[in-house]
């Protein structure tokens, strides 16, 4: 496989994953968890390379993997005990574990090939030509395994328990009265998100996991009202990002998950805009309409702007 | 002596860091909007990259001025989103997240690879480099930061009224988006300010861990910013100073792990909210519960043969409530060291004292099923398991006066006779 096609179909398989479990996180509104976990897994993944010796990949996603649930069980446990809101508590926990794995790394594991730019920032912080060519030739085709295979969980997950997520996400009571316990809907879904930003962001870097997390499903659920529809065109607007994102990076030789991140961002202030119902041109079009019509109805000539800015919500 | 200066330098920076950090972050975690530091933080790349562009320089007042731009403009695409389309706080931050520091990479890989040859070292910005503070960054950091200070104390109350009563602020007629976006503005300051020396990832937590501490000590916000600032400062130059004198420890990390370790003391140990205590009082509560029980089912055994005081079994007592014999025991135990009952051999009966206290607690319970049949109108079957609760709660003033309300009653729904307030005999 050429590695350009490697890249792409690596692309299109982060942003496919992520999309579907981001789509749940954006509903629910901790679209930031994701956030969270593929920072504070950094110890785990410290770690697995101390006891593993070195690159030993299996043990480094279960360790990893072991960290992503840890932060999110700490985020609930300081939730339930009320003792932090559950945006302080994200953001106490994450920092935490993170500079626990920086300490560990710099302490302990300075001799091995490790550092945080790398395990974070993917091939970002080094140069991109470099892991170009590990895409193509040693890690190519192993991220393509990894996000294949977390690709084919989360659509279980969504086959499965498609009817229980969603009552969960909308209606938790209602969901709780019928039997389906949100406790247990929640914690199968945020391991879905540890597995999720692990697998990714091996591949890829910490922030186009984020990014595709976030922005192609927080995109979806400008233009549709439906779940079903909001998830496809979730995964629609990753892909096209991820293409997009690499034909930006090759036109000006630049950070391919930062241009694909960035393409993301590109789609979503599109839809923020121009979205035929939630977009903000639409909205104010309609705000106008409305105003227009209460002065005619008080036969009264209408203003040519709006008279209260503060009436676009 | 230079390593001295320079360390001194550094501890310097990293406690106003800390205390700033401290002061503003209390604000945000109040605002539960703790995460929006994480997202300006990122969102100051680009600019740090742009400036560079621009400039060509790597003067602090550029790429400063430039992260504040970035920063501005980032927080200010957070409010318009929020407000202007459905998608959430937390989906906007994220947005701006990731996008700007995206944009910031693909800069950033951009500049490294243009032919000027002094590029290198704008990723400290990324990963902060406290070590690398020069006395102009110390200077610049204490003028910006002692500016956000002033800005805090003359705008305190308007902070306030942000944070607890938005609308009264409104209707007090201050234009509270206003004093949103300057608090805000402040912030973009600090968390542009503390780049350099904790890095994008752990700026966050320079804002909310101090103040998440805090917050547990007390319930008032000018104790809470002092506090605040203390453990900032305190964890920002004990820090520095950890992280010079042992050998690879990074200092942002260190003062993070720092402020993390009184985090989690202060959720244990606070007097006033902390777990340990809350688990204490649980446990007090728990067991003046069975006490007050077991003096309850004693009254009521000797009541149906109208002998107080008559001698009631183990197993009798054990049986009334399911309770094993070890717990009996021990309330047992308390009881009769404060001399309410006394123990024989395989058996139990109140003493005078124990009498008294006894009939208090029926009379709780029992009022309070008159309360709930006469005033609530609960049929009087459903009254019984609320008054089990409510008989070790209601204090004597409550009781008196629920007595007083109802008139007095002599008998409980039940039929039964509610024992009179001692002071009436």
């Amino acid at each position: 496989m050429s590695p350009t096609l490697v890249i792409l179909l690596v692309g299109c398989l982060v942003a496919s994953h992520c999309a579907i479990v981001g789509t749940f996180l954006v509903l629910r509104k901790m679209a930031l968890l994701g956030d969270a976990i593929s920072h504070a897994v950094l110890p785990g993944i410290a770690i697995a390379f101390l006891l593993g010796g070195g690159r030993a990949p299996w043990a480094v996603v279960l360790g990893a993997g072991a960290f992503g649930v840890l932060t999110v069980f700490l985020v609930e446990l300081f939730v339930r005990t009320r003792r932090l809101k559950e945006d302080a508590s994200i953001g106490v926990v994450f920092p935490a574990l993170f500079a626990v794995g920086v300490v560990l790394i710099s302490r302990y594991a300075y001799s091995v090939d490790i550092d945080t730019e790398c395990v974070l920032y993917g091939e970002i912080a080094y140069s991109p030509w470099d892991s170009l060519l590990l895409f193509g030739r040693d890690w190519g085709p192993k991220a393509l395994w990894i996000n294949g295979g977390v690709l084919a969980l989360n659509l279980l997950l969504v086959a499965f328990f498609f009817k229980e997520l969603k009552l969960s996400s909308f209606d938790p009571r209602l969901s709780a009265a019928l039997g389906f316990s949100p406790v247990l809907i929640q914690y199968l879904l945020m391991s879905a998100v540890s597995i999720t930003v692990v697998g990714a962001f091996e591949s890829v870097g910490a922030i186009l996991v984020v990014a595709m997390l976030v922005v192609p499903p927080a995109t979806a659920y400008l233009l549709s009202d439906r779940l079903g529809t909001m998830l496809i065109l979730g995964v629609l607007f990753g892909c096209l990002s991820a293409v997009a994102g690499y034909g930006l990076s090759r036109a000006i030789d630049c950070s391919i998950a930062g241009a694909m991140a960035c393409s993301a961002g590109l789609f979503f202030a599109l839809a923020l805009l121009f979205s035929p119902r939630y977009g903000i041109v639409a909205q104010s079009v309609k705000q106008r309409r409305k105003v227009r019509l209460i002065y005619a109805s008080l036969g009264k000539p209408g203003p040519t702007v709006a008279p209260d800015k503060k009436a676009g919500r | 002596m230079d390593l001295t200066y320079t360390l001194r330098n550094v501890a310097f920076g990293a406690a106003i860091l800390g205390i700033v950090g401290g002061v503003l972050g209390s604000f945000t975690v109040l605002r539960k909007q703790s995460l929006l530091g994480d997202a300006l933080a990122h969102a100051a790349l680009p600019g740090v990259c742009l400036a560079f562009l621009l400039t060509g320089t790597k003067s602090p007042f550029a790429l400063l001025g430039g992260a504040m731009l970035a920063g501005a403009v980032g927080s200010l695409v957070i409010l318009v989103i929020v407000r202007w389309s459905r998608v959430k706080e937390d989906s906007a931050i994220g947005i701006v997240l990731s996008v700007f520091f995206g944009a910031g990479i693909v800069l950033l890989t951009y500049i490294q690879r243009l032919p000027l040859g002094n590029q290198s070292g704008l990723d400290r910005f990324l990963f902060g480099q406290a070590a690398t503070l020069m006395p102009r960054d110390i200077a610049v950091m204490a003028t910006l930061g002692t500016m956000a200070m002033i800005a805090v104390l003359l705008f305190y109350k308007e902070f306030k009224i942000l944070c607890f009563d938005r609308d009264y602020g409104e209707s007090l007629g201050f234009s509270m988006r206003a004093v949103e976006i300057f608090l805000t503005m402040l912030l973009v300051v600090v968390v542009v300010v503390g780049l350099q020396t904790v890095g994008v990832v752990l700026m966050v937590a320079t804002l909310i861990t101090p103040a998440a501490a805090a917050r547990q000590w007390t319930d008032r916000l000018g104790i809470m910013l002092l506090i605040a600032a203390t453990i900032g400062g305190s964890s920002g130059a004990i820090g520095a100073l950890l992280s010079a004198s042992v050998d690879r420890l990074p200092t942002g990390p260190t003062i993070v792990i720092l402020s993390s370790t009184i985090l989690v003391i202060s959720l244990l140990a606070s007097p006033k909210r902390g777990l340990f205590k809350t688990f204490h009082d649980h446990r007090l509560m728990t067991r003046r519960i069975r006490r007050e029980n077991l003096l309850k089912d004693l009254y009521r055994i000797g009541e149906a043969e109208q002998n107080w005081k008559k001698s009631v079994a183990w197993p009798l007592l054990m049986g009334m409530r399911g309770q094993s014999g070890k717990e009996v025991e021990q309330s047992s135990q308390r009881l009769e060291k404060a001399g309410l009952v006394e123990t024989g051999a395989d058996s139990l009966r109140l003493t005078d004292r124990g009498f008294i206290e006894a009939e208090e607690v029926v009379r709780k319970h029992r009022l309070w099923e008159v309360y709930l049949t006469r005033q609530l109108e609960l049929p009087s079957d459903h009254v019984h398991r609320d008054a089990e609760a409510m008989e070790h709660a209601l204090d004597k003033e409550t009781v008196a006066e629920i007595a007083e309300m109802l008139g007095h009653p002599q008998i409980d729904p039940h039929g039964r006779r509610i024992p009179p307030a001692r002071e009436e005999k």
